[in-house]
Formats: C-alpha cells, sequence, structure tokens
C-alpha cells in the first residue's frame, strides 16, 4: 500500500469519527456544561430563592426569575464576545468578536501545544511553566535588545518559542532518560519557572522595569518587538492571532503530513509496536515535549509582545492550565483546538460584561469545569443519552486505551 | 529486572555525592564566605514557664561548624554505601536539620532566631500539605493517580468556612468539610473505576470544576454576605497540660489547634493500617497487583473506590485545617498549589505516610522561611529558597537521592476479564 492511501484512509477515517458520534458528543458536552452553568446561576439569585418561598402558590414568579437570570447572564456573554446589539456603530458593535479573537489566540497556541503530546500519549501539565519560560526569553529580547522594525518582533516571537522549547525539551530529556513521569515533573517546574521569572523582575541587571516600584514588574516590550495591531488603533487585536492561525496551520501539516507527526502518532498508538519498528522512542518524547512547548511559546510571546504594557509573575493568565481543557475540547486535533480555543476566548472576553450587569463571571469556570469533565468521559454522556458505542476510536480514546493496557505512570 | 535469579541491589553512591557537595557549600558560602555577626537562637519564648537561655554563636562560625558536621555525616554515608548499605533515614534526617541551622544562622547574621516560632508555624503550614498528602497515598497505593488533591483541599476549606459560619458550630463544619471532600472523591473513583476514564485527566478536570464552583459562590454569595456565611474564626488554641511547657518542644506540637493534633494522629494510624493490618495489605496488593488481588477475592474496585474515598475525606480535613484551622475565611483559590505539593510530597516521601509527612513539613519550612527571611534580611533572593522543595522534588523523581518507585497498577484500570 502506497503512503499516499494510508492518509486517505486517515482522512477519511477522521471525517468518519467526527461524523459518528465525536462531534455530537462534543455538542452535548458544551450544552449540558452551559446546563451546569445555568443551575448555578439560578441557584444563587436573589428572587428566584426569594420566590421558592411561594413556589406552590406561584410557579410563575420563580420559573420567570430564573429565566431571567439566566437569560441575562448569557446575553451578557454574547454581548461582550461576539456582538453587542446596544452599540450605536457597527464598529462598535463587532469590538466582542476582536476581543474574543484576540484572547483566542494563545489559547489556541498553548491547546495546540498541549494537544500534541496527549496525541503521543504524553501529559503536559507544565503549560504554565513553559509560557514562562517563553516569556522570560521573549520579554529579554524585547526590552533589552535593540534591533531594527520587524525584525525585532520575529526574534523575540522566536526567542519565546525557543525559551519555552528549552524547557519543555528538558522534561523530555529527564523523563526518557530517567523515566521520571512528565506530570509530577511539569507540575514542578511550573513552580520553578515563575519563583525564577519573579526572581528575574527583582532584579535590575535583568528584568526589573527601569522605574522599580518595588514590586517584581518588567518593562514593556520596545514599540519595534510589539505585535503591530490587525485593524487599526481603535481595535486591541493584533498579530497575535494571525501567529496562533499559522500554529494551527504548521500543527495540522505537522501532525497529518509530516515523517515527524508520523513519528509521533505512531509512537501514542503503540510505544512498543514503534519500538519494534526501529523509532527511537526515548528520542520522540524529548522532541515530542520541546515542540509541544514551542507551541505554548507562542502564546507565551503573545503575552509578552501583545500589549503595551510590562509584564507581571501573573501575565501567564493561567493560560498552561487552560490549554489543558482546549485540547481536551478540541479532541487534539488543530480545527478542533481552534475552535475549543475561540470557545474559551469568548468566555474571557465575556467576562467584564456578565460582571457589569451582576452575575459573576466565575461562573464560566464552572461551565468550561463540566464541559471538559463530560468530554473526559465518553461513556458517562452514552450512558446519559443512550448513544451508541463509537465504531472508530479517536486518537484520544486511543491515547487513553494505550494508558490502560500498558499503565501511564511509571 | 526481567531475570528470575535474585540480584544483589547496588546502593549507589548517589547520596555521599549530594551530601558532601551541600556540605562543601555550606562550609565555602555561610562560613569562609559568610557573613559577620552574632546569631541569638532563641529557644524559650518569653511567655514560657521554663525559660531557657539564648544560644549566642558567630554566623560563619557557625557556618563551618554545620559544613564540617555535614562533611562528617557525608563521610559515614561514604562509608554505608562502601558496605552496599543504605543511610538511615534518621542520618539523613539530622544532616538536614544542621544544614538548616545553618541557614536560619546565616540569614540572621546580627539578630535572632525564634525557633519556635518557625517551626511552629512551619507545621501549620504544613497541616493541609500532610493530610492532602495522606489522601495521596491513600489513594495512589491502590492504584489510582489523584491529581485532585488541590480541589479536595479547596473543597474542604469552602465547606469548613461557611458551614462553621452558618451553624456555628466547628465540628459540623469540619465534618460537612470532610464529606464534600469525599463526595468530590467519589466522583474521581467512579469515574476511574467505572467508566475507566483516564485518571489524570480526570483529577486536572475536577479541579478546574472545583476553582469555579467555589470562585462562583465566593464572588456571589461569599463577598455579598461575608458576616453570615463566610467569618467562621478559628478553633482554640488547645494547650495540653505539662507537656506543653517542656521547652522548646511544647509550644511547637502541644500547644495547637485539633487540626494538627488530629494530623500529627492521622499520619502514624495511616502507617499503621497501611503496613501492620490485613486491610492494609489487601489495599496495597490491589495497588500493586489487582489480578492477583482479584484471584484471591479481594473486590478490586470496592477497595480502591473506599481507599480513594476516605482519602479525600482526609484531604477535606487538611482543607478545614486552611480556614478554620489558620486564616479564619476562605479566600479565592486559597489552596494556592498545596494539592500539587501534597502530589510533590507523595513522590518524595516514597508513597510512605511518614516519609512524606516529614516531607511536607520541608515544605512548610520553605513557605515560612521565606516570609521571615524577607523581614530578618530584605534583598536575600527568597525566591531561591522557594524554589528549592520543587528542586528537590525533580531531583528525587529523576532518581538523584534514591529511586522512588511508585506502586505498580498506579494509573492502570482494572477490567476483570
Amino acid at each position: 500500500m502506497s503512503d499516499l492511501n494510508k492518509t486517505d484512509n486517515m482522512t477519511s477515517q477522521v471525517m468518519k469519527e467526527i461524523l459518528s458520534g465525536g462531534l455530537l458528543r462534543t455538542v452535548i458536552a458544551i450544552v449540558l456544561g452551559f446546563l451546569v452553568g445555568a443551575i448555578f446561576m439560578i441557584g444563587s439569585n436573589k428572587e428566584f430563592v426569594e420566590s421558592l418561598a411561594y413556589i406552590f402558590a406561584r410557579p410563575g414568579d420563580a420559573f420567570s426569575a430564573a429565566a431571567a437570570v439566566v437569560g441575562d447572564g448569557y446575553g451578557a456573554l454574547f454581548k461582550g464576545s461576539i456582538y453587542n446589539f446596544d452599540a450605536d456603530t457597527f464598529e462598535k458593535a463587532i469590538r466582542p468578536l476582536t476581543e474574543t479573537l484576540r484572547l483566542g489566540a494563545p489559547l489556541i497556541a498553548a491547546g495546540l501545544g498541549i494537544g500534541l503530546t496527549f496525541r503521543v500519549g504524553l501529559f503536559n501539565i507544565g503549560g504554565t511553566g513553559q509560557l514562562i519560560f517563553g516569556m522570560i526569553f521573549a520579554t529579554y529580547v524585547a526590552t533589552r535588545v535593540e534591533l531594527p522594525m520587524v525584525l525585532h518582533m520575529v526574534v523575540a516571537l522566536i526567542a519565546g518559542i525557543v525559551g519555552a522549547a528549552l524547557l519543555g525539551a528538558l522534561v523530555g530529556f529527564l523523563k526518557a532518560r530517567t523515566g521520571a513521569h512528565e506530570v509530577i515533573l511539569t507540575i514542578m517546574m511550573n513552580y520553578i519557572a515563575l519563583y525564577f521569572f519573579t526572581f528575574l523582575m527583582r532584579n535590575p541587571d535583568l528584568l526589573q522595569e527601569s522605574r522599580a516600584t518595588g514590586n517584581p514588574k518588567a518593562d514593556a516590550a520596545a514599540e519595534t518587538a510589539l505585535f503591530p495591531k490587525l485593524l487599526g488603533d481603535s481595535y486591541s487585536l493584533h498579530w497575535g492571532l494571525i501567529f496562533a492561525l499559522i500554529a494551527v496551520v504548521v500543527f495540522w501539516w505537522l501532525m497529518e503530513r509530516s515523517t515527524i507527526g508520523f513519528r509521533l502518532r505512531m509512537v501514542g498508538f503503540n510505544p512498543d509496536a514503534a519500538r519494534a519498528a526501529g523509532i527511537n522512542v526515548e528520542k520522540t518524547y524529548i522532541l515530542a515535549m520541546a515542540l509541544s512547548a514551542g507551541f505554548v511559546g507562542v502564546a507565551a510571546a503573545n503575552q509578552s509582545l501583545g500589549v503595551a504594557v510590562g509584564v507581571t509573575p501573573s501575565a501567564h493568565a493561567n493560560i498552561g492550565f487552560d490549554a489543558i481543557t482546549v485540547a481536551l475540547l478540541g479532541g487534539s486535533s488543530g480545527p478542533g483546538i481552534l475552535l475549543a480555543g475561540l470557545l474559551f476566548g469568548a468566555f474571557k472576553a465575556g467576562s467584564p460584561s456578565m460582571q457589569v450587569i451582576g452575575v459573576s463571571p466565575e461562573v464560566l469556570g464552572i461551565v468550561q469545569g463540566a464541559i471538559v469533565l463530560f468530554i473526559a468521559a465518553p461513556p458517562l454522556i452514552r450512558a446519559i443519552f443512550r448513544l451508541p458505542k463509537p465504531q472508530t476510536t479517536n486518537a484520544l480514546g486511543e491515547m487513553r486505551r494505550r494508558i490502560f493496557v500498558k499503565g501511564g505512570a511509571k | 529486572m526481567s531475570n528470575t535469579v535474585a540480584t544483589e541491589v547496588k546502593v549507589g553512591f548517589k547520596s555521599p555525592i549530594v551530601m558532601g557537595s551541600i556540605g562543601l557549600l555550606t562550609i565555602v558560602f555561610m562560613g569562609f564566605l559568610g557573613r559577620e555577626g552574632m546569631v541569638g537562637f532563641e529557644i524559650s519564648r518569653r511567655q514560657d514557664v521554663i525559660q531557657v537561655p539564648a544560644l549566642d554563636i558567630d554566623s560563619s562560625t557557625l557556618g563551618i561548624i554545620s559544613g564540617v558536621l555535614m562533611l562528617a555525616i557525608s563521610g559515614f554515608s561514604l562509608y554505608r554505601s562502601m558496605q552496599n548499605q543504605k543511610t538511615p533515614i534518621w542520618v539523613s534526617s539530622i544532616y538536614g536539620l544542621i544544614g538548616v541551622t545553618a541557614l536560619l544562622g546565616w540569614l540572621a547574621a546580627e539578630g535572632t532566631v525564634p525557633i519556635a516560632f518557625i517551626a511552629g508555624t512551619a507545621l501549620v503550614l504544613a497541616v493541609p500539605i500532610i493530610l492532602g498528602a495522606m489522601a495521596g497515598i491513600m489513594s495512589e497505593r491502590v492504584g489510582i493517580t489523584n491529581i485532585a488533591i488541590e480541589g479536595q483541599l479547596l473543597t474542604g476549606a469552602f465547606m469548613a468556612a461557611v458551614v462553621s459560619s452558618i451553624t456555628k458550630s466547628y465540628l459540623l463544619g469540619t465534618l460537612s468539610a470532610m464529606f464534600a471532600a469525599a463526595l468530590l472523591s467519589m466522583v474521581l473513583a467512579v469515574f476511574s473505576i467505572k467508566f475507566l476514564a483516564q485518571q489524570i485527566i480526570v483529577g486536572v478536570v475536577l479541579n478546574v470544576l472545583v476553582i469555579g464552583i467555589t470562585n462562583f459562590l465566593y464572588q456571589q454569595w461569599l463577598t455579598e454576605d461575608a458576616e453570615n456565611v463566610n467569618f467562621p474564626g478559628t478553633l482554640d488554641i488547645i494547650r495540653i497540660p505539662v507537656l506543653s511547657d517542656i521547652p522548646l518542644l511544647g509550644p511547637i506540637f502541644f500547644e495547637n489547634r485539633i487540626t494538627v493534633f488530629l494530623a500529627i494522629l492521622i499520619v502514624p494510624t495511616i502507617w499503621f493500617v497501611l503496613f501492620k493490618t490485613r486491610l492494609g495489605l489487601r489495599a496495597r496488593a490491589v495497588g500493586e497487583h489487582p489480578l492477583a488481588a482479584d484471584t484471591v477475592g479481594i473486590g478490586v474496585g470496592r477497595t480502591r473506590f473506599w481507599w480513594v474515598t476516605i482519602g479525600g475525606s482526609i484531604a477535606g480535613l487538611g482543607g478545614a485545617a486552611l480556614t478554620i484551622g489558620n486564616a479564619g475565611a476562605f479566600g479565592r483559590e486559597m489552596s494556592g498549589g498545596f494539592g500539587f505539593i501534597a502530589l510533590a510530597v507523595v513522590i518524595l516521601g516514597r508513597w510512605h505516610p511518614i516519609s512524606a509527612a516529614l516531607a511536607a513539613l520541608l515544605f512548610g519550612f520553605s513557605i515560612i522561611l521565606r516570609v521571615w527571611a524577607n523581614q530578618v534580611s530584605p534583598g536575600i533572593p527568597t525566591d531561591f529558597i522557594t524554589m528549592v522543595p520543587y528542586l528537590v522534588t525533580i531531583i528525587a523523581v529523576v532518581g538523584f537521592v534514591g529511586q522512588s518507585r511508585p506502586p505498580k497498577a498506579l494509573a492502570v484500570p482494572y477490567v476483570k476479564g
């Protein structure tokens, strides 16, 4: 069988998966997630709780209170993240959508990184640490190096990718060399990276801002290194989105079309078979962790170079952890992660307008958690909705199966 | 090892090498290149019944003495390694204590070291980590990876604060904290045992969910009505008569809140159950070789379910220790990574309750040391002090200081075939 035939089979299989249940299950999980969020919104609403006292006398009050709070809450989310009907001009009305794209971009890039490790049968819980290492490199280039326009930005972006990839490669190396479990290594690295970053930002010779205030903070990126605005100065959307989209294409090509991706997937399907076929599994682990962290590095550059404000220790904005949920929801595929990243980006963009109408945007954290909880256990959703068992398994399912048989932890 | 012939296990030279290098660094950087000035080690507090005078010593002299002692212990460790014997844990503990003393003396040059305060606070800070680690050990010993310790702690902290505030009863608050965290563990257990979901992912996702729920309720409810629902105060400090008058040890161990006493009792209890009873033997069998355990009639799923659940309730108690046992109110994401530290502690303690509790003290100590060092010698890069326990954990998992080996069937679901 020729290689071309194989890839054709693969693509048709992917289509089959999407149509046969993967997509349906994902949609169900998202709907259930929003339902869980709605329950919390209703339960914490004062008017609803008060109307419960006379629910048997006038049940309509309770229902209308519940409908009102859910409608207001998710309505504000829509207005804050997609289209604002109240705005007087079209330019203002679509601003929320550009915010969703801006905040979704780093989630997409980092989600690709985490998704890549899922495909290889690894767990990269260290998105935060890798993101911080990327930010250290990108921020250093952006604030301490002088280069001409464009070149400066490109060098800073590459620095971010390299910085993150170095930490990823270190984890991969330690795993390959000693058999230590990458979950523990990456979690520990998260803390080490965070404290190291803080230390650098306290030191005037390294990253501390020139007008030090005592709090750990770096200078804003030089104007030559900043990502340019994408739609003019009236929107905050910048080139970070373009880089995230490029990352999606690179990810798709890498995983579905390249030899490296074939090797990565093969190790993910069955490391013993891959080893028997002559693939150096240990080297593949190092490569996978480095590539994974490299994608996270794109998100790191986005955090360092996206806004003209100096970074602080909290500038990682929890993207490293959110990326895990993005990768899970997106089923570790390029297009899936793109959509999942945009969904969770919309959550971030819509939070302030929910705050304004008095619904705590933290409810979106519940929605996010509930969605991935339903995603994480396909048998649960199948049991609830009595869906048939899928004929083919997706990459995540395959990975899950591998770990059942082999044992994930060493 | 695949061959069936019993081979002699070689004890490596990693421990003496690591210990010797740290000893040398101590002599050089805290001794000869150390800081000038006298340090006073305050053994008694002002209010103590029995007063012991403070020990005064020159900071750099202390560094040299400590370094020499540490080198001597490394020599002993080297001797043991040459005899192909391991260095006993009590020797390593003494080594660690000497190193810590040198560090304290170095930090507090021209000042004083309130030993009882530092050690006591380290213990109080370590309690949630210790209890979280016990939850981790209980579930990992039966073969379920528990990444959700963070969520269990946070659940416990939230419930303890809210229920204690509403009912004005710390007992009810603590019980509901344990109950809620146990429920959360049941979700982990059911997903892992029944739905065969990937345990690491379920753990991560449960953390996200609990952080989401507590953040939402905190914002929507606790901040609006703080006086009624988030104002529990803290448990009373209990002084155990006579014992609490012992110099140094008394204030650290015998003058504490009930949460600390419970933690001190729970650790040896779990050790006893795990290693000295039939129940514990069965649990370990399930974690090491579920098929064999099943063959002799042990219910693998049932054992796993109950150990994970009871472990969760202990983590819930750890969460209660955060709010009603220390802070006095619930705060946003207040477990702040303690659950992940507990995970590290489980590995650092090699899945052994007592070693894990000691490792938790190391983390508790590093937290208080950072705060205290900022006060006595501002300008010292305390970020590195905070980093040390995490580095030690990495060094431990990559096998430089003895291999840490997890239960064999960890994270492997068991399907009856």
